[in-house]
């Protein structure tokens, strides 16, 4: 009974983990599914949604509510300016440049963090303010449960959004094939501004999550769960949106089972395993579609 | 008689930068700081030259090149601080090695590669490079996170002989290998693989040989970089180390040795000449970085190389008359 029970206990941390992952992957997987690009700036987008969050809350003392969507508003303006002036210009480079322009990016959001909030780490209590529930001899924390419900709310919005409505079809037409797309009378450049806009949105609240969980604020906190959602969204295979979302969560759970029963240390060894194996039996992710390659 | 005169140009100028650094050294007009900072700038040229390898020449992205300089350099260290020789033949032994374990360790990675291209490779190196990490992390001979220390200092500043030699062991390597039949075959496989396949390149063979090679000088730089600061932590071996390398290929000009080289001197030079401004460096860094590509790829830096390419058609029609 109490192994079973630390199981649970372990596979309901993977969850709120994974959820995290999960929300940021998206992310990931959105752009590069239109742009074509890895936006390698998207982990520190989560940063400045924690250190947002602490200046509208704790600095301008604003209610929580007006906080959290403060956040994912300049969270998504910020991904829309960080488009425009750095990816847009390169629509038509090659992939390496891009990459490195979103490396340089990540630095440059990171650095201005550090000049404005220095580097010592500042203490910031979680906002979640629900106590958590007791099911049999399982407990759940409030965040556990703030998480998991913020997650599946904004899954199935994404969901619907994308397959339901116009601009969702817009979004599906341009990752399918973006001349086409233009083709048909589709504004190419304000899906992918959407597209940003929506990405960086979730991350926002990817890290006002991550920021109820961890509790310390630092100009660096993206870059982990930044790295470890980029590896859910290849996880998944790239581009798809429920692969994304399935890759967190696998991620997830893979993480706090290893770091529970085998190594803290080689939680990401193994982690970073997993992805290597599943990449080499399917070359494009679980749930990713393989494109064959025409001369 | 092109290439003579070019080899001629080269070897002078090795000599120059060599006899320059010595009479600096010797006169003491360099100061503390700008002395130490003599083996990382070789240490990243040799990092920068291997990694553009893959990257400049062979045309696919890696973000694990500091899983295979950690890897020569935990090798290389652990070697000297346990065999019984006197320390410049442990040393010789250290670098071999370190270099065939690095190679070993290319040699696995380069199977993925067969399979995978462009941002999956990417992410699976990156991947690669973290396992490494963690395992040494997590390992008891190689010190853990506290790391490894007491390594003898053979490769510092009052060794640059050994040093330049290495460096310029590992430049000629790669060029030698770029100008030879396998370069180009490597460059046709960048250039298009598809083409290179049906001409009856061997695309995989290539891709794991470029992978060993790069792994093998990349070990031997660990080597060198080990015994210069005396102690490791895997912590000086994450990721965003494999992307400051993979960043000075990158502005060098990718495919280009003289490039990366020259990147390579520049980029470890300057946050350290720049400390007045210590606040600012790195913001200045990466806005320089974001400018450059987005400079590289505009329609002015187009219209510049086409008017270049224009004169330099004229000139050869005027010659031809």
């Amino acid at each position: 009974m109490s192994l079973l029970n630390s199981i649970l206990e372990q596979l309901i941390n993977g969850l709120r983990t994974g959820s995290i992952y999960a929300l940021i992957a998206i992310g990931y997987t959105m752009v590069y599914g239109i742009a074509k690009m890895i936006n390698f700036a998207h982990g520190d987008i989560i940063m400045v949604g924690a250190y947002a969050l602490y200046v509208y809350s704790s600095i301008l003392k604003l209610p929580l509510v007006a906080a959290i969507i403060l956040t994912v508003v300049t969270c998504s303006v910020l991904g829309i300016i960080t488009e425009k002036i750095a990816y847009k210009p390169l629509r038509n480079a090659p992939s390496l440049a891009v990459l490195i322009t979103a490396i340089g990016m990540s630095f440059l959001l990171q650095n201005v963090a550090l000049l404005i909030f220095k580097a010592t780490p500042i203490p910031f209590a979680s906002v979640v303010n629900v106590s958590g529930i007791r099911l049999g001899s399982l407990y759940l924390s409030g965040t556990t449960l703030v998480t998991l419900g913020v997650t599946v709310i904004a899954m199935v919005a994404l969901t619907l959004f994308v397959n339901k409505t116009k601009a969702g079809r817009a979004m599906r037409a341009v990752s399918e094939d973006r001349g086409a797309a233009e083709l048909m009378g589709i504004s190419v450049n304000a899906t992918i501004s959407l597209t940003f806009a929506i990405g960086s949105g979730l991350a926002a609240v990817a890290g006002i999550l991550y920021i109820s969980q961890y509790e310390t604020l630092m100009p660096t906190l993206g870059a982990l769960p930044g790295i470890k959602a980029f590896v859910a969204a290849v996880l998944g295979g790239i581009g798809s949106i429920p692969g994304a979302m399935f890759g967190g969560i696998i991620l997830g759970i893979i993480e706090s089972l290893s770091k529970a029963y085998i190594s803290t240390q080689l939680s990401d060894a193994i982690v970073y395993g997993v992805l290597v194996v599943v990449l080499l039996v399917k070359p494009s992710g679980l749930l990713g579609k393989l494109k064959i390659e025409k001369v | 008689m092109e290439n003579k005169k070019k080899l001629l140009i080269n070897v002078v100028i090795a000599i120059v930068v060599y006899a320059a650094v010595m009479i600096l050294l010797n006169s003491g007009l360099l100061n503390r700081q700008m002395r130490s900072l003599i083996t990382p700038i070789c240490t990243n040229v040799m990092l920068a030259v291997s990694l553009c390898l893959i990257v400049g020449f062979l045309g696919e992205l890696t973000l694990g090149h500091a899983g295979f300089m950690s890897l020569g350099a935990y090798t290389g260290a652990l070697l000297s601080l346990n065999l019984p020789f006197p320390p410049y033949v442990s040393l010789f032994i250290a670098i071999i090695a370190g270099g065939c374990v690095a190679a070993v360790a290319g040699a696995i990675i380069g199977i993925p590669v067969l399979r995978l291209r462009g941002d999956y490779l990417a992410i699976v190196t990156l991947g690669f490079g973290e396992i490494i990490r963690s395992v040494i992390n997590a390992l008891d001979i190689t010190g853990g996170a506290r790391g490894l220390s007491g390594i003898e200092r053979l490769t510092n500043y009052n060794h640059f002989t050994l040093v330049f030699v290495l460096t310029l062991i590992v430049i000629v390597v790669v060029s030698n290998l770029i100008n030879s039949r396998h370069g180009r075959a490597i460059c046709a496989i960048r250039d298009n693989y598809i083409a290179a396949e049906a001409c009856g390149i061997p695309v995989s063979r290539f891709k794991i040989m470029a992978f060993i090679i790069s792994a093998f000088l990349a070990g031997i730089a660990g080597v060198v970089y080990a015994h210069n600061i005396g102690i490791l932590k895997p912590a000086n071996f994450d990721y965003n180390t494999s992307i400051e390398i993979l960043v000075m290929v990158v502005l060098g000009g990718m495919g280009s040795i003289k490039g990366s080289i020259i990147a390579a001197v520049i980029l470890t030079a300057l946050p350290e000449l720049l400390r007045g401004a210590a606040d600012y460096r790195m913001l200045i860094y990466s806005i320089v970085l974001i400018a450059m590509m987005l400079f590289r790829n505009s329609n002015f830096n187009a219209a510049l190389i086409e008017k270049k390419n224009l004169k330099a058609m004229q000139k050869l029609q005027k010659e031809g008359k």
